[in-house]
């Protein structure tokens, strides 16, 4: 009988494994064909192993196109993504705190319009928004990019409100028998045990913002402001692209930042997911 | 009201401030200033002008628009539940507790991490190129390959392919709600001798419902909404097979910029969506089961 659940795990353990490797087999395959000659990538597509390994292609790459070199590109995605970050995690955190503690009057109404927004559909807003945001003069600069995301956003109100909930009430309430105010109890007391989920919000913040594509083609139109993500897609324009190798190259860089997240935070990431039925 | 009830109304607004703000100016005021630009002729150059019904008129004969319809409908009503069914298979696979478990998890979630992006987007169109990855398998295996891009019939599963790739977010939610299911249930129908399938149907998909509900409704408003991949792998093309709802709004109103008409097509999404999640909502009375309403 032991013998035969042994067997059976290993069996498990195999076909698992196989069948996430053919999964991430477009990933492997995009990583290898960036180490390749231009000359090989077609060629030997049918083996992950480079015959001559090269880095040729990230330094073609990384030169870019039109004199703007993906330095520039990561540069501004950083920053989008970076500011972006800061100003939607903190301005999340203030509000769940309102919505998850302050008995207010109103409250029921305004949580319920917040839910509702979750399901809107990106494009009853993007219209007069951009007519907005070009009154303002500030089309071909970040600001529709950051600006909106300092007034919180109702994915991360709700999860770090599910957060707050799951915390003591007893330590308010001590907290106010001491003569601590609202804000002097969220400062003090909530916003250090919901580091945790502070910490979630920014990583799918910086992966969402990172990703984005929509903003960034609505708003700016000089490569000299590209994204990453934009850029990418100019840089691999298929009427003029002749430069696979440099594409697949640029391809991983502009992945980086996304993977590297995952592979140290992966537990936030994969239960921020399960707790909250977030999106995908 | 007494003194602790007005600190705590001020309070309460002052913390939930910035999202009201961000509300009322970049959610509630463009959603009803795109309700009336629907009723108008817009450029952004010239100011709007007054046509009444005229757009809603028109979609009735787009033909273009009728395509994105019939392309985004056979998008979301493919890619949607095959998408769900990968994620359970997945998650039924990962749900023993092994000490692998949480590589495997990584693994296959590591799809939908990157699926997404541009990069992942502009590699796709060159694995279903003519030149691509897939007609290179093919070729190993004496098959001729097709221009799947180029071909209406086969262009739009590229993207569907690509969707249902995606599948690690309702798989992570199934694996939480496998997890939540009791043993002892399996445990009491393997003494009574039900086996694998019947397990399955009999315990697993009545005490997942509620969260198939949940995967269903978000996975469907996504699908409504898929936008990039289509944009940068086929741009809609060919034939307008891939001419998905977003797609032709995009080009409608920042291409051409036909703002009203761009908007009116924008409430009536609002108003597809809106009637599919409610229509989830309603069924769900007949096959989600909720444990709660055991004890009445």
């Amino acid at each position: 009988m032991a013998k035969k659940a042994k067997r059976q795990n290993i069996i498990y353990h195999i076909a698992t494994f196989i069948l996430g490797i053919i999964m991430i087999y477009p990933l492997l395959w995009m990583i290898s064909s960036s180490f390749k000659e231009n000359a090989d990538i077609f060629t030997t597509m049918g083996t992950l192993i480079p015959p001559k390994f090269t880095v040729e292609n990230y330094i073609e790459g990384w030169k870019g196109f039109g004199n703007v070199s993906f330095a520039t590109f990561f540069k501004n995605s950083f920053i989008v993504a970076g500011i972006g970050t800061i100003g939607t995690v903190i301005s999340s955190a203030i509000v769940a705190y309102g919505f998850a503690r302050i008995p207010f009057k109103g409250k029921d109404l305004w949580f319920t319009a917040m839910m509702i927004t979750l399901m809107l559909p990106f494009q009853v807003q993007i219209i007069p928004q951009y007519i907005m945001f070009n009154t303002l003069n500030w089309i071909n600069t970040f600001y529709p990019l950051i600006v909106p995301k300092f007034f919180g956003s109702a994915f991360f109100i709700f999860l770090i409100i599910q957060f707050i909930r799951g915390l003591p009430l007893e330590l308010d309430e001590s907290a106010e028998i001491d003569g601590a105010g609202r804000i002097g109890i969220f400062w003090w007391i909530i916003l250090p045990l919901i580091k945790p989920a502070l910490i979630t919000a920014s990583l799918f913040s910086f992966y969402w913002t990172w990703d984005d594509f929509l903003g960034p083609l609505l708003y700016l139109n000089q490569a000299t402001l590209y994204t990453v993500s934009l850029a990418l897609k100019n840089f691999a324009d298929p009427t003029t692209i002749t430069n696979w190798g440099a594409v697949f190259a640029m391809s991983v860089l502009s992945l980086m930042p996304v993977l590297l997240i995952f592979i140290f935070f992966q537990k936030y990431l994969t239960e921020g997911i399960a707790t909250t039925g977030m999106k995908g | 009201m007494n003194k602790r009830e007005r600190y705590n109304n001020v309070m309460g607004y002052l913390f939930i401030s910035p999202w009201l703000i961000g509300f009322f100016i970049f959610t509630l005021f463009p959603i009803i200033a795109s309700f009336i630009l629907a009723f108008t002729r817009y450029d952004v150059l010239s100011p709007p002008r007054w046509i009444g019904i005229d757009n809603w008129f028109r979609l009735l004969e787009d033909t273009r628009y009728h395509n994105s319809l019939k392309a985004t409908f056979y998008y979301v009503f493919t890619a949607v539940p095959l998408r769900l069914i990968f994620a359970l298979l997945v998650a039924m696979l990962l749900k023993p507790s092994t000490r692998l478990a949480g590589l495997y998890r990584g693994i296959y979630y590591l799809p939908s991490l990157i699926g997404g992006s541009v990069a992942v987007a502009v590699v796709w169109r060159q694995v279903f190129g003519s030149e691509g990855l897939i007609n290179f398998i093919l070729g190993m295996m004496g098959i001729k390959g097709l221009n799947w891009l180029g071909n209406p019939s086969t262009a739009i599963w590229t993207l569907i392919i690509l969707a249902v790739w995606q599948f690690g977010s309702p798989m992570l939610i199934f694996l939480a709600g496998l997890k939540q299911i009791p043993d002892s249930l399996y445990e009491a129908a393997s003494i009574d001798g039900a086996k694998g399938w019947d397990q399955f149907i009999k315990i697993t998909l009545p005490m997942l419902s509620p969260v198939i509900l949940f995967n269903l409704i978000m996975q469907i408003i996504n699908g409504f909404m898929v936008f990039t991949q289509a944009y940068i792998i086929t741009s809609g093309g060919p034939l307008d097979t891939t001419l998905f709802y977003s797609l032709y709004l995009y080009q409608k109103a920042f291409q051409s910029f036909e703002m009203g008409y761009a908007s009116a097509m924008a409430w009536v999404l609002l108003m597809i969506i809106a009637f599919f999640t409610a229509l989830a909502f309603k069924s769900s009375r007949f096959w989600v089961y909720y444990e709660s309403e055991e004890g009445k």
